[in-house]
């Protein structure tokens, strides 16, 4: 199977909100929050990192999951940014995703 | 409730500011007749400050960006703020009168991911538009830039004040908004000049207007429900707050005054001064705002409009009192259920009203 690589999108509005982190789509004003987990994984969305190697680093490891399920659930949840512009998928590297650096955590 | 209401909530629980309205300019190309600002710059903040402050805003939570004026394009650093501002991920609106905004400003509101451009038409007439704006011309230029908003995609909307100069004419409005494709707000609120002036407030829609107003379908969606009377309160809203400002939002003046909304000219710190988050957290001012429960209002906690009331605490400080009743809600409540509010009754006054409210309505053509 081929890897995905996955980058922010630079069309949104998002801040961290406790945990959370609020997301805002410019392109159909979607507004989603995203969990503790999710939160990570948007973070971690450089364009360069393998969605694999973003779950198997930062997922499994820090929020101790089977790596089936965080697999699974991390496809899901990239498809669905994806189709609101959130996210930005291929199957090479993003090298310029025209993405912002991810909101601090408060 | 929302997931918005939700975000909202959490927000007050946590003491972040979700919502800033910032005020890049006071400068004008427009001389409405309702205006309360003085127009002359007595020292704007630079574009470094603004970038600074930005900077601050999203540090302390703050998601929800408004930027206004005096007209936002009077500063040829504009595009210079919202492309900062929106490299901060801020959700931006921007207000304006749309009269320097042509296809290439239009184009670049777009690329900079703006959520939504609010315009203000007074009429659908030019001889009253331009009459109200004191620019020759300015309707047909507000209105071509509603259009090259939309056609780059963007949301856009259409703000109309009430008032006596433009009694008549919101049908006309809605109509222009429904042909161009954008939404509809209405506003009645006219409020004392900035220098204290109340000349102004002879602007103001009479009474009988604002009855019409809360009786059309078009603007409060079910009349019956809008104008229903007010159920009898319990305890969550006699331990709830006014509104969101001083909570979960507030206003910055283009010269780095903090205050608790746009409309609640309490000066509450300067940016120039203080870091943003020692205002918001420490500042005695919005402490004091945020004290204030509607069990500790003057004369509302017994009248039967206070669970329903769009009392606003800023109009009522400018009465002379955060905690008193504002005037024109009271009024406002009266003319949309009948029923005259306790301090009405305590004043012996259910005459002709002194209207200040806000309506927000419905028709999103987006």
């Amino acid at each position: 199977m081929s890897e995905k690589y996955i980058a922010r999108s630079s069309a949104i509005a998002a801040r961290m909100l406790g945990s959370e982190m609020m997301i805002m789509s410019a392109a159909d004003s979607t507004f989603f929050t995203l969990n503790e987990v999710a939160t990570a994984i948007w973070q971690a969305a450089d364009g360069r990192t393998p969605l694999s190697e973003i779950v198997a680093g930062k997922i499994c490891e820090e929020f101790e999951i089977d790596p089936g399920v965080a697999t699974r659930d991390a496809e899901q949840f990239v498809d669905e940014l994806s189709q609101h512009g959130i996210l930005l998928v291929s199957e090479q590297p993003i090298l310029n995703p025209s993405s912002a650096p991810p909101p601090e955590e408060l | 409730m929302t997931l918005l209401a939700e975000m909202n909530q959490k927000a007050l629980a946590l003491g972040i500011p979700i919502s800033v309205h910032l005020d890049i300019t006071y400068r004008c190309n427009e001389r409405c007749v309702h205006c309360y600002l003085d127009h002359d710059d007595h020292g704007e903040m630079t574009t470094a400050e603004i970038k600074d402050i930005l900077g601050q805003l999203a540090d302390a939570g703050v998601f929800f960006l408004t930027l206004s004026g005096g007209e936002v394009l009077m500063r040829r650093d504009f595009f210079e703020i919202v492309e900062h501002a929106r490299g901060l991920l801020f959700n931006v609106k921007v207000k304006t009168n749309g009269v320097m905004i042509r296809q290439k400003e239009a184009r670049r509101m777009r690329e900079l991911g703006v959520e939504q451009v609010q315009l203000s038409v007074y009429s659908h007439r030019p001889e009253v538009h331009d009459a109200i704006t004191k620019l020759p011309g300015s309707l047909k230029r507000t209105v071509e830039a509603v259009s090259f908003l939309k056609s780059q995609g963007l949301k856009v909307a259409i703000a109309n004040v009430l008032m006596t100069a433009n009694l008549f004419d919101n049908a006309g409005v809605i109509a222009l908004a429904k042909e161009l494709g954008v939404s509809y707000t209405l506003d009645p609120t006219i409020t004392p000049r900035i220098d204290g002036d109340t000349s102004i407030l002879a602007l103001r829609a009479p009474g009988s207007e604002l009855r019409q107003v809360f009786r059309n379908p078009d603007l409060v969606g079910n009349v019956e429900e809008f104008c229903a009377p007010p159920p009898a309160p319990d305890e969550d809203v006699m331990e709830g707050y006014p509104c969101s400002a001083g909570h979960t939002a507030c206003y910055i003046s283009p010269y780095g005054d903090v205050f608790p909304c746009v409309q609640f000219p309490l000066p509450s710190g300067n940016v120039r001064q203080q870091k943003f988050l020692d205002i918001w957290r420490d500042s005695r001012q919005l402490k004091e705002v945020r004290s204030i429960r509607a069990k500790d209002l003057s004369t509302c906690p017994s009248c039967a409009h206070i669970g329903t009331c769009s009392r606003c605490p800023g109009l009522a400080y400018m009465e002379g009192n955060m905690r008193g009743p504002s005037t024109a809600d009271c009024e406002k409540s009266f003319h949309r259920t009948g029923i005259p509010s306790a301090n009405m009754l305590r004043k012996g006054r259910t005459g002709p009203p002194l209207p200040l409210v806000q309506i927000h309505s419905l028709s999103p053509a987006n």
